[in-house]
């Protein structure tokens, strides 16, 4: 077993582009779940018009990524208002409900044959990110600490990555400690009381809504570019399950929440998915039990198995305060 | 301290009663100064008729009593006004404009407030925190002002200050930086009131402030509710305990079955056959006679024996079917 590169790979996970990508998604959601309550179980959808946005605005329209940007961005709002004008003033579930076929909507919408000449259909669109790399400032080579280094171009896209997420970070630091941030919070604990203390709870839901879900989009953005295609299928629900994950790894309504949980997150996967392949290629594991191909499938499932257990004895996360989950709400 | 606050508080009770000394108690009078006026309002759900004030007026400045059995109407007539349900008819002013379906938040912006029956504590923010959402006009509770903390800090360092003194007079203070889900059922209470203190509102509806909190925090709950009308807050409060009603308030409204039946002066309130039969229910539970007793058990008897006849016969249907 080579250790080494386990946990190398682990490491280089942990700040990888996807770890970027899902600590966005996850402050986004954290700012929906976290502190407004609301159940979006859609973010994957915000991150699909961020990513289509620019790809569409780039390859079809021929602007430069810069417009695409401002197009992924309006994309996001107009979708959160799509989600938000009809169903935050009903139940909390209702918007569960819209925003998951919401987002399956948008995924089968780009994957359509009848789009196919704006969207790519089922293989999507790639090469739009160019606009990026040119004004990459990193000289060619490896940048890095040994033996964690990454080429001047993932260097470029995890520097800008990071930074967004650092200013994601500082914003949901400072709105949550100021009054805006304790109107969500209430709406949160009992949208009632905050309505009869004179807060127009739709209008702050909407605007948590909007404010998530353009962190979605950036999240989106960060994905596209970093691989320099978008495909339909990879957003399928299951990446806003991963964001939830990392949430609730993280810790809920911490700010740091959702980036160390991206991070743990992205290097529980890798590990679980390197020792696995080494011990099913140095026969640890017999191939009756376990071949290679499946060792994708059993990684999620050995995370799942971590993430019961961080459930059974820290249900509050890694950031969490306990006394948060003991507190009987209903009462 | 607490002993000079109530006596201030008793004086401006017995001045709010010399200001209705006139005032005919029947349902429906006029009153010098109303900051609450109902015309017509009604409400009703499905067949029932929960709600049917033809007209109520709420003196200012005053603690105003509203009473009636279960099922009167009282917490769906607060509902009503606060925008919490929408009336099927009616009109109704709070200080001079029309309020009749304004959302919630609208109507507290407007000065008049509510607490709930069952209390909305905000579980999981800090009891000081709780308090400081009570503020109105927040400059910070804008998203892009919220960012820029420079242009709230002030106006936050002052609601704080004056979160802090409510919490004091409500004996709250020591528990000011708990979660506000620690609290007990009466403390809650406590704090609920409190919070709504914070808008400054010029009427708070409060629905039964009393209930499920243990006779000494009661006793102090009291105090507070007296001292309001001093501050300029009016009052109207749903209560069932009648001592409650009698030594705090100095109007009592009465409601049953949707309606206004009576209204006056606690003393005179409590005599008024109206409410005694709304309460005991008179004509219905007590007989006036020994003929209509008689009359009244043969006609009970013949409805069980009706019911047990309609009951067995679907049982044999049902048997003769397997």
């Amino acid at each position: 077993m080579d250790w080494g590169l386990i946990f190398e790979n682990g490491l280089k996970a942990g700040v990888g582009d996807f770890a970027a990508v899902f600590a966005l998604a996850a402050i986004g959601l954290n700012v929906h779940f976290g502190y407004t309550g609301l159940l979006n179980f859609g973010q994957v959808g915000f991150m699909a018009v961020g990513a289509y946005g620019i790809a569409v605005a780039v390859t079809y329209l021929g602007t430069s990524l810069w417009l695409g940007l401002l197009v992924g961005l309006a994309a996001s709002v107009v979708l959160a208002l799509l989600l938000g004008l009809p169903t935050l003033r009903l139940r909390a579930d209702y918007l569960a409900i819209v925003t998951i076929a919401a987002s399956e909507i948008v995924r089968l919408m780009v994957r359509s044959v009848s789009l196919r000449e704006y969207t790519g259909g089922s293989s999507g669109l790639t090469q739009f990110a160019d606009d990026f790399y040119a004004i990459n400032p990193f000289a060619p080579g490896r940048y890095g600490i040994s033996p964690i280094t990454f080429t001047e171009r993932q260097t470029w896209l995890l520097l800008v990555a990071w930074l967004a997420v650092a200013i994601a970070a500082a914003m949901v630091f400072v709105l949550m400690r100021s009054p805006w941030g304790r109107v969500l919070k209430s709406i949160r604990e009992d949208e009632d009381a905050a309505r009869s203390l004179g807060k127009n709870v739709y209008w702050y839901k909407m605007q948590s809504l909007l404010f998530g879900g353009v962190l979605g989009s950036i999240a989106g953005f960060v994905l596209a570019i970093s691989t320099q295609s978008v495909q339909p299928d990879t957003f399928s629900p299951d990446l806003t399950f991963f964001a939830y994950v990392v949430l609730i790894l993280g810790g809920t309504a911490r700010v740091l929440g959702p980036v160390v949980g991206a991070m743990i997150f992205w290097m529980l996967l890798s590990a679980t998915d390197n020792l696995l392949r080494q011990a099913v290629r140095q026969e640890y594991i017999p191939t009756a039990i376990m071949d290679g191909v499946q060792v994708g499938q059993v990684r999620f499932m050995l995370v799942g198995l971590a993430l019961m257990a961080l459930m059974a004895y820290r249900p509050q996360g890694i950031f969490g305060d306990r006394r948060e989950i003991e507190l009987d709400v209903r009462r | 301290m607490s002993a000079g606050r109530s006596t201030s508080a008793v004086g401006s009770t017995s001045a709010g009663r010399g200001v209705l000394e006139g005032v005919a108690p029947q349902p429906g009078v006029a009153k010098p100064d109303p900051i609450l006026v109902l015309d017509g309002v009604r409400r009703r759900f499905g067949g029932l008729t929960a709600v049917d004030v033809e007209h109520l007026e709420v003196q200012r400045g005053m603690i105003t009593a509203l009473i009636g059995p279960n099922g009167a109407g009282k917490t769906t007539l607060f509902n009503l006004l606060t925008g919490f349900d929408q009336a099927d008819a009616g009109s109704w002013s709070f200080d001079g404009s029309d309020l009749a379906g304004l959302p919630t938040h609208q109507v507290a912006r407007r000065g008049l407030l509510r607490t709930f029956q069952l209390t909305k504590a905000l579980s999981r923010l800090s009891v000081v925190e709780n308090m400081k959402l009570g503020a109105t006009g927040q400059r910070g509770e804008g998203f892009l002002s919220a960012l820029i903390s420079p242009l709230w800090r002030d106006q936050e360092r002052e609601i704080e200050q004056r979160a802090r003194a409510l919490l004091r007079r409500f004996q709250l203070e020591h528990l000011a930086e708990d979660f506000a889900g620690t609290l007990s059922g009466g403390q809650r209470k406590l704090l609920e009131m409190a919070r709504a203190l914070m808008a400054e509102p010029a009427m708070v509806l409060l629905d039964e402030p009393m209930a499920g909190v243990n006779p000494a925090l009661a006793q102090s709950l009291l105090g507070h509710v007296r001292t309001l009308p001093g501050d300029g807050t009016s009052v109207l409060f749903v209560e069932h305990d009648m001592d409650v009603v009698h030594d705090i308030s100095d109007w009592v409204v009465v409601m049953a079955e949707g309606r206004v039946i009576a209204e006056g002066p606690p003393e005179a309130v409590g005599a008024n056959p109206a409410v005694i039969d709304a309460y005991l229910g008179t004509h219905h539970d007590a007989p006036a006679d020994e003929g209509e007793e008689r009359a009244r058990l043969e006609d009970a008897e013949a409805r069980m024996e009706a019911e047990a006849t309609s009951t067995s016969t679907p049982t044999r249907t049902a048997g003769d079917d397997r």
